[in-house]
C-alpha cells in the first residue's frame, strides 16, 4: 500500500489534479479544461486519475485550491482548502528552495509573489484587467489559427521587433490587427504580443516591487516559450520554468494536505466514489431582504451537503436543513 | 417636509434619534442592498465612484417612500464628493423627482446661511434645542462607534463564536425601534458592557491589521464586503482609521477643532506628503505610518475604483512598505458583488502576515508551511 496525496486546483480555465507520494514525488498529473462546468470537470478528472493509478495506492489527504476551491473542497472532502497564492508559493519553494520571485500567469489572473529567505514576503494579483492572461493569448491564437501549443515557438522565429500596445487587451488586439494589415510577419507580431504582455505584467503587477533572481515562471502560460523569452529579455535574468509548471497550484495543495493530515491524523477524503455520485446545484434568490443574495444549494445524490452565497448566514448556517432527507 | 439622508455605516441610527428629539418627520432610506446599488449605478455617470452610486440609490429609494427633502453634509475637500450634490440634483430633476437638497455647510464661510439651513431642517429657530439634539446625536454616534471598534478588536478572541454578533444584531434591532437619543444611549451603554464581558480566549495567536483608505468604503460595510468581519473570521483584530463620528466632527465643524490624533497623522505623513491631496489621501499615508509604528502586523487600503486622492496615496505605499517594513495590501472596490476575488487576496495576505510574524518569533525560521 502506498501512501499518496491528492492536489486539486480548480481554476477558471483549467482543472488540474496531481498525485504525490509520501516522498513528495509527483506520480501523475492531469490538466483538463474547466469549460465553465467545475463539478462535471472534477468528476471527470477524478475518474480519469483513478483509472490511471496503480491499484495499491491509497489517498491519505486531499487539498484543493483555485477559484473553485470551496466547491471542490466540499465535493471531494478536502483536508485543506487554500487560496492559490499561498499554494503556488509553497509549490515553488519545494522545487527551488531559494526562489525569490514567482511569476504566475493563469487563465484569468496573473500574480507576482515575492519570497525572501523562504518566506512569503509580498504579492500582487491583477485586479480589473485581463490583458496578459492565458485567456487573451488563447483568443489571439485562435484568431490567427495557430494551435496554442505552437504559439510560443512562432515568437522564437521572429527576427525583427514589432511593437504592440500592451496596456489593455482591446488596444493590443486592435494594434495587432493594424500591424498585420500593414504586412508585418506573423511571427514578428506574435513576438511583439509576447513582449507587450510581459511589459504589461511588469508595469501592473511588478510596479514598485523588487524582482530578484532566482525567478520562477509557472502557471498555464509558462508553457509558452515566447513569453518566457520575453521575460528573460526584459528582466535580464534567467527565468526558470519548473517541471509541472502548469499544475503548481495543485502540487502546493497536495503538500499542504500532507502536512495537515499529519497533524489531524486522518483524512476527510470521501473516496474516488464521489466521481460516481450525482451532484446537483440549485441556486435561488433569497427573498428575505432587498440584498437578494444568490444562494447556492449543493446536493449529492439528492442529499443536501452545503449552502453558500448568503450574507447574513440564514442559509449557510442552517444546519437542520442539511439532513432534511434523513428527518 | 419629509427629510431623508444618505446611508453611511450605522449613522442612520443617531440621525434618527436626533430627528426624533426635534420632532421632525423623516424617512430612513431602506438598507443598502443590491437594489440600491442597481438603481444608483443605472442613473450615475459611469466612472463616478461607488459612494455616489450608493448615495443616489438611497435618495431614490427614500423618495419613493415619500421623502421630499434630502440633507447632506457639505465638503470642502477637493475630491468629487464636493460636487455630488450638484450632479445628483440634475439627475433627480431629469428623472422627474421633485426633491429639495439642503447642504449642511457654510457657503464661503457664511455662518448665518449655515444656521438658516440648520433651522430649516430642524423645524425650529430655537438654537439651544438644535444644539442639544446635535450634541446628543453625536454622543450616540460616538458610543455606537465605540461598540463597533470593540467588536472589531475583540471578536477574533471570543470563546463562543457568534456571541458578539448576536449582541450587536440585537442592539441594532432595538435601536431601530427606540426613539430619541436618551433611550438609544442607554441601550448602547448596556451593549458595550455586555460586549466587554464576553468570554475571551486570550491565548490565541491573533494578528493586528489597520484599515486605511477612503472613508466611505471603510465605514460602509455594504461597500467594503464587510472586510472587518471577514478579517475577524481569519483570526485578525481590526482597527479602522476612520469613524463616522470623526467624520461628522470634521465636516460639520470645518476641521477647526483639529483633534490631537489628526495632528499626529499629519506629522507622520509629513516626510512623504506635505500637503493635502484631496479627500483623505494625507490621512491614508499618515495612518499607514502610525499603524506600522504602533506594531500592527499589516495595513489594508480600501478605496473605490477611480478615487483620485487614494490613487495618489497608493503610489506612495510601496515606499512606506519598504521603509517601515510592513506589508500593505490595496483593495479597489467597485460594483462587483462577487466576493471570491477579494477573499482570495485577503486569505493570501493573512497567510503572508502569519508567516512574517512566525519568522520574527523564532529567528531560526523553519519551513513556512
Amino acid at each position: 500500500m502506498r501512501k499518496c496525496y491528492l492536489g486539486v486546483d480548480i481554476g477558471s480555465v483549467s482543472t488540474n489534479i496531481i498525485v504525490m507520494d509520501a516522498d513528495e514525488q509527483i506520480l501523475d498529473t492531469l490538466y483538463i479544461r474547466t469549460q465553465g462546468k467545475p463539478i462535471e470537470t472534477i468528476k471527470k478528472g477524478l475518474s480519469q486519475i483513478k483509472n490511471r493509478l496503480d491499484k495499491d495506492i491509497e489517498i491519505y489527504g486531499v487539498g484543493t485550491t483555485g477559484s473553485g476551491r470551496q466547491l471542490g473542497g466540499i465535493m471531494i472532502g478536502a483536508d485543506v482548502i487554500k487560496n492559490e497564492i499561498t499554494a503556488h508559493g509553497i509549490a515553488a519553494l519545494n522545487f527551488v528552495p531559494d526562489v525569490k520571485t514567482i511569476i504566475e500567469i493563469g487563465g484569468q489572473d496573473s500574480k507576482i509573489i515575492l519570497l525572501r529567505d523562504g518566506v512569503l514576503y509580498d504579492f500582487a494579483m491583477n485586479t480589473v484587467c485581463a490583458a496578459g492572461t492565458g485567456s487573451f493569448i488563447d483568443r489571439q491564437a485562435e484568431r490567427l489559427d495557430i494551435p496554442i501549443e505552437e504559439f510560443g515557438k512562432w515568437a522564437l522565429k521572429s527576427k525583427s521587433t514589432v511593437r504592440i500596445a500592451g496596456r489593455c487587451a482591446v488596444f493590443a488586439e486592435s494594434d495587432m490587427i493594424h500591424k498585420q494589415q500593414l504586412g508585418h510577419n506573423q511571427e514578428d507580431i506574435i513576438n511583439g504580443l509576447c513582449e507587450a504582455l510581459v511589459r504589461n505584467y511588469l508595469n501592473n503587477l511588478g510596479k514598485g516591487k523588487e524582482i530578484k533572481s532566482p525567478v520562477i515562471f509557472q502557471g498555464g502560460v509558462a508553457a509558452n516559450i515566447g513569453i518566457k523569452r520575453a521575460f528573460e529579455k526584459i528582466l535580464g535574468y534567467e527565468v526558470m520554468v519548473p517541471p509541472h509548471a502548469n499544475v503548481m497550484g495543485a502540487i502546493g495543495a497536495a503538500l499542504l494536505a500532507k502536512e495537515e493530515t499529519a497533524k489531524a491524523g486522518e483524512s476527510k477524503f470521501k473516496g474516488f466514489e464521489v466521481a460516481d455520485s450525482n451532484y446537483t446545484v440549485k441556486s435561488f434568490e433569497c427573498e428575505y431582504c432587498p440584498n437578494m443574495c444568490e444562494v447556492v444549494e449543493f446536493r449529492r445524490d439528492e442529499k443536501m451537503v452545503a449552502r453558500w452565497g448568503d450574507k447574513c448566514g440564514r442559509w449557510s448556517h442552517d444546519k437542520t436543513a442539511k439532513d432534511e432527507k434523513l428527518a | 417636509m419629509k427629510i431623508t439622508f444618505p446611508h453611511m455605516g450605522k449613522t442612520y441610527l443617531p440621525v434618527k434619534a436626533m430627528f426624533d428629539d426635534l420632532g421632525v418627520e423623516f424617512v430612513v432610506p431602506p438598507k443598502n442592498s443590491k437594489k440600491t446599488l442597481e438603481i444608483g449605478t443605472k442613473y450615475s455617470p459611469e466612472l463616478i465612484c461607488l459612494p455616489m452610486k450608493i448615495n443616489l440609490g438611497n435618495y431614490i429609494e427614500s423618495i419613493e417612500k415619500g421623502a421630499d427633502t434630502i440633507i447632506v453634509t457639505g465638503s470642502c475637500g477637493p475630491c468629487r464628493y464636493g460636487y455630488f450634490v450638484e450632479v445628483e440634483k440634475e439627475i433627480l430633476k431629469d428623472l422627474g423627482y421633485d426633491a429639495e437638497f439642503v447642504v449642511l455647510e457654510a457657503p464661503n464661510g457664511n455662518k448665518k446661511e449655515f444656521f438658516n439651513r440648520v433651522s430649516k431642517v430642524a423645524n425650529t429657530k430655537n438654537m439651544m434645542k438644535i444644539a442639544n439634539a446635535l450634541k446628543n446625536g453625536i454622543k450616540v454616534l460616538r458610543k455606537l462607534d465605540r461598540v463597533e471598534e470593540s467588536i472589531l478588536k475583540l471578536r477574533p478572541y471570543e470563546k463562543n463564536k457568534g456571541e458578539m454578533d448576536q449582541l450587536y444584531n440585537a442592539l441594532i434591532k432595538s435601536l431601530e425601534k427606540s426613539t430619541g437619543t436618551y433611550q438609544m444611549a442607554k441601550v448602547i451603554d448596556q451593549t458595550q458592557e455586555n460586549i466587554e464581558s464576553v468570554k475571551l480566549d486570550k491565548n490565541r495567536e491573533i494578528l493586528k491589521v489597520g484599515i486605511i483608505g477612503e472613508i466611505y468604503t471603510i465605514i460602509e460595510d455594504f461597500a467594503n464586503i464587510d472586510i472587518g468581519k471577514k478579517l475577524n473570521e481569519l483570526g485578525v483584530a481590526v482597527h479602522k482609521s476612520h469613524t463616522a463620528s470623526g467624520w461628522i466632527f470634521e465636516h460639520l465643524f470645518y476641521n477647526n477643532i483639529g483633534s490631537t490624533r489628526e495632528k499626529k497623522v499629519y506629522k507622520a505623513a509629513n516626510p512623504y506628503m506635505k500637503t493635502m491631496v484631496g479627500g483623505h489621501g494625507r490621512e491614508t499615508i499618515g495612518n499607514a505610518i502610525l499603524y506600522a509604528e504602533e506594531g500592527y502586523d499589516g495595513v489594508i487600503q480600501v478605496m473605490p475604483f477611480t478615487c483620485m486622492p487614494e490613487i495618489v496615496a497608493m503610489s506612495l505605499l510601496p515606499q512606506i512598505q519598504n521603509d517601515k517594513n510592513i506589508p500593505i495590501l490595496t483593495l479597489i472596490i467597485d460594483e462587483m458583488t462577487g466576493e471570491a476575488g477579494y477573499v482570495t487576496r485577503l486569505e493570501a495576505y493573512i497567510d503572508l502576515l502569519r508567516n512574517r510574524r512566525g519568522k520574527h518569533k523564532n529567528e531560526k525560521m523553519l519551513s513556512w508551511r
